[in-house]
């Protein structure tokens, strides 16, 4: 689960204007939040651990506080400013690292970050652990030989996909009703493990960064927009204006 | 030896996914730029016909990447194909559209050759001899330009609508075709796809609507829904939401607009409290007109709306609804 800035958080450029100012207030990266949910639906159904892995700066175990509040049973935290730079390869060999140890049966990622929006860290990260993975997941069952999933596809088209586990979903948001935590569940999440993972104990997994921001910036527009102004009771009456003379709906 | 581009293009069912117009019309301004050589691929079983219909445009050569394990579609399929391939023929860049079929397989090849994706472009720059490609961030409130700091091949994928597939031109002659057998081994396969379905028939069909008022989750709370419901009445147009109204419940699935959703082109689109994701503008952009009201100057509906109100919708739409049943009298 990734923190990302809030959605409607005004965003100011930093001054080598490669990255953001970093002063704005964040939340969970919106699939994420629904690929949580997932593993605590799964976890109901057929038993077993809840895990929650965020990689980012101290900033970022608000993530994992949340998700031990909604009910996951553990969290690991990769925690380095410096992780916030690297790109999608290099962040899932991090995450790769860091459960080198554990036996999970899967791994759900969001489908894509609302920053970076790279749409490939669960995808990479498959590759990297040798797991077959499958996109965009809208349900998942469980089945004698291992998960049958359901795809979106574009256009309102759906597939199943039938694959063995472990795997890796990359989960759409939609997939399920988000719940919230309890107040129980907040002051449980307290007593809960964290394991925290410095940058130093993954360093010999990383690599170079493949790809790199040369520059970030406002972009320009392409089309010439109108503002219509005033007071509401104005706006409405220039609004009427156009869709009578100009656009001709009315 | 020129450096190559190479344009993988899409075929879904043995048929050509016309997105992939657009990146040859990309990789054909690329090549302009940088003098390097255009070819292209297809990859699939029965992949010939499609070879043979992008061998009409200009490029120096079209490759059909053919094995009867490439169908139905499998990321560990398609990645272990296009790895021997390329690794073969060692081009420089590879080009594909952002489909979901590319982004479902493209990051696990791209790994799999050690390398990186530069994904979802919009462009691409060539200055002083360096390329460098644009690519929206922060749900398009920010744009990148991004530079690979790897070696070849340099994957990048390019967003649904960045450049204009009826711009690709026609080649002189016809490139020549090769057809290209690759061995995907036993055991590589691990997914076991179904048929592809589409849910329960839609109720609503927007498509054929003149005018749509569209709601996103700047209308707060499910109860406010309501007077959107009376403009779009008053407007004698239809209801329409972005996905996250639809996923809460809030309106129907059949009335999402963008690319998990409905395509539609209306005369009139009112855009309240949607933030202009990418996934929503593909399915109205090309709406003849576009009104936008959202409280944040800088959202990303504004970059394509006609008209712009910067504002609280609770405080617009109402007298808007007054105003227009004046109107209509
Ligand atoms: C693979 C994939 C497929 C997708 N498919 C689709 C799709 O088909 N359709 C779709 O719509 N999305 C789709 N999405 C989701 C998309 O990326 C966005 O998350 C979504 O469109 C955002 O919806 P929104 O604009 O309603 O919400 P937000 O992005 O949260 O925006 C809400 C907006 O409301 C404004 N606002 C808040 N309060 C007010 C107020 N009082 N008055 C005025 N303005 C206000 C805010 O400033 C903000 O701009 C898809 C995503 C992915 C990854
Ligand atoms: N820094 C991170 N920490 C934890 N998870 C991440 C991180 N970056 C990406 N992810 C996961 O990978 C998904 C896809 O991100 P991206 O590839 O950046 O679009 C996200 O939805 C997260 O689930």
């Amino acid at each position: 689960m990734k923190q990302v800035p809030q959605k409607d958080a005004p965003l100011k450029l930093n001054e080598s204007g490669t990255w953001i100012r970093e002063d704005v207030s964040y939340e969970v990266n919106e699939p994420d939040a629904y690929a949580l949910e997932e593993a605590l639906r799964q976890r109901e159904k057929h038993k077993g651990e809840v895990v929650v892995i965020t990689s980012g700066p101290a900033r970022a175990q608000q993530v994992l506080r949340e998700a031990l509040a909604k009910g996951a049973d553990r969290a690991i935290h990769l925690e380095d400013d410096k992780f916030v730079g690297l790109d999608a390869f290099n962040t899932a060999k991090a995450i790769a690292a860091a459960i080198k140890d554990e036996q999970f049966d899967l791994i759900f990622t969001g489908l894509q970050s609302d920053d970076y929006g790279y749409a490939q860290t669960g995808v990479i990260l498959a590759e990297l652990l040798g797991w077959p993975h499958a996109t965009i997941i809208m349900q998942i069952e469980k089945n004698e030989t291992g998960i049958r999933v359901k795809r979106e596809l574009e256009a309102g088209f759906f597939q199943f996909v039938d694959m063995p586990t472990p795997a890796v979903l990359t989960i759409q948001s939609g997939i399920n009703k988000l719940r919230y935590a309890t107040l129980i569940g907040i002051k449980q999440a307290k007593n809960k493990p964290l394991r925290k993972v410095s940058l130093a104990e993954v360093q010999s997994a990383l690599g170079e960064n493949l790809q790199k921001i040369e520059k970030l910036y406002i972009p320009q527009k392409t089309k010439k927009t109108e503002h219509i102004e005033g007071a509401p009771a104005e706006i409405a009456k220039k609004l009427v204006d156009k869709l009578r003379n100009e656009l001709r709906v009315l | 030896m020129a450096d190559t581009i190479l344009v993988v293009v899409e075929q879904r069912e043995g048929k050509l996914n016309r997105v992939s117009w657009e990146t040859i019309t990309a990789g054909q301004a690329i090549a302009a730029a940088t003098g390097w050589t255009l070819e292209a691929a297809v990859v699939g079983s029965g992949a010939a016909s499609i070879a043979a219909e992008v061998a009409g445009k200009k490029v120096a050569k079209v490759y059909a990447i053919e094995s009867a394990k490439l169908e139905p579609y499998t990321p560990d399929a398609f990645a272990a194909a296009l790895k021997q391939f390329l690794t073969s023929k060692q081009p420089k860049l590879v080009l594909m559209p952002h489909t979901y079929q590319v982004r479902d397989f493209v990051p696990k090849l791209a790994t799999a050759m050690g390398r990186t994706v530069i994904s979802d472009c919009i462009g691409f720059k060539h200055e002083g001899g360096k390329l460098v490609f644009t690519r929206q961030m922060f749900q398009g409130k920010l744009a990148a330009d991004v530079s690979f700091t790897s070696g070849a091949p340099w994957f990048v994928t390019f967003q649904n609508g960045s450049f204009r597939g009826d711009k690709a031109e026609a080649g002189a002659s016809t490139a020549p075709v090769e057809t290209v057998s690759v061995d995907i081994a036993d055991g590589v396969i691990r997914n076991k796809p179904q048929e592809v379905f589409k849910e329960a028939k839609q109720a609503v069909d927007l498509t054929q609507a003149e005018v749509i008022v569209a709601v996103g989750r700047g209308i707060k709370e499910q109860k406010n829904i309501e007077i959107a419901k009376q403009l779009a009445d008053a407007l004698g147009g239809d209801l329409a939401a972005s996905r996250p109204i639809c996923d809460s419940g809030w309106l129907p699935m059949d009335r999402q607009i963008g690319s998990s959703g409905q395509t539609v082109a209306p005369k009139l689109y009112l855009a309240l409290g949607i933030s202009g994701a990418i996934q929503h503008i593909v399915g109205m952009k090309g709406s003849r007109a576009i009104i936008a009201v959202n409280k944040d100057s800088e959202a990303p509906i504004f970059e394509i709306a006609d008209y712009a109100i910067v504002g609280n919708l609770f405080d617009i739409v109402p007298p808007l609804i007054e105003e227009v049943k004046k109107a209509k009298g």
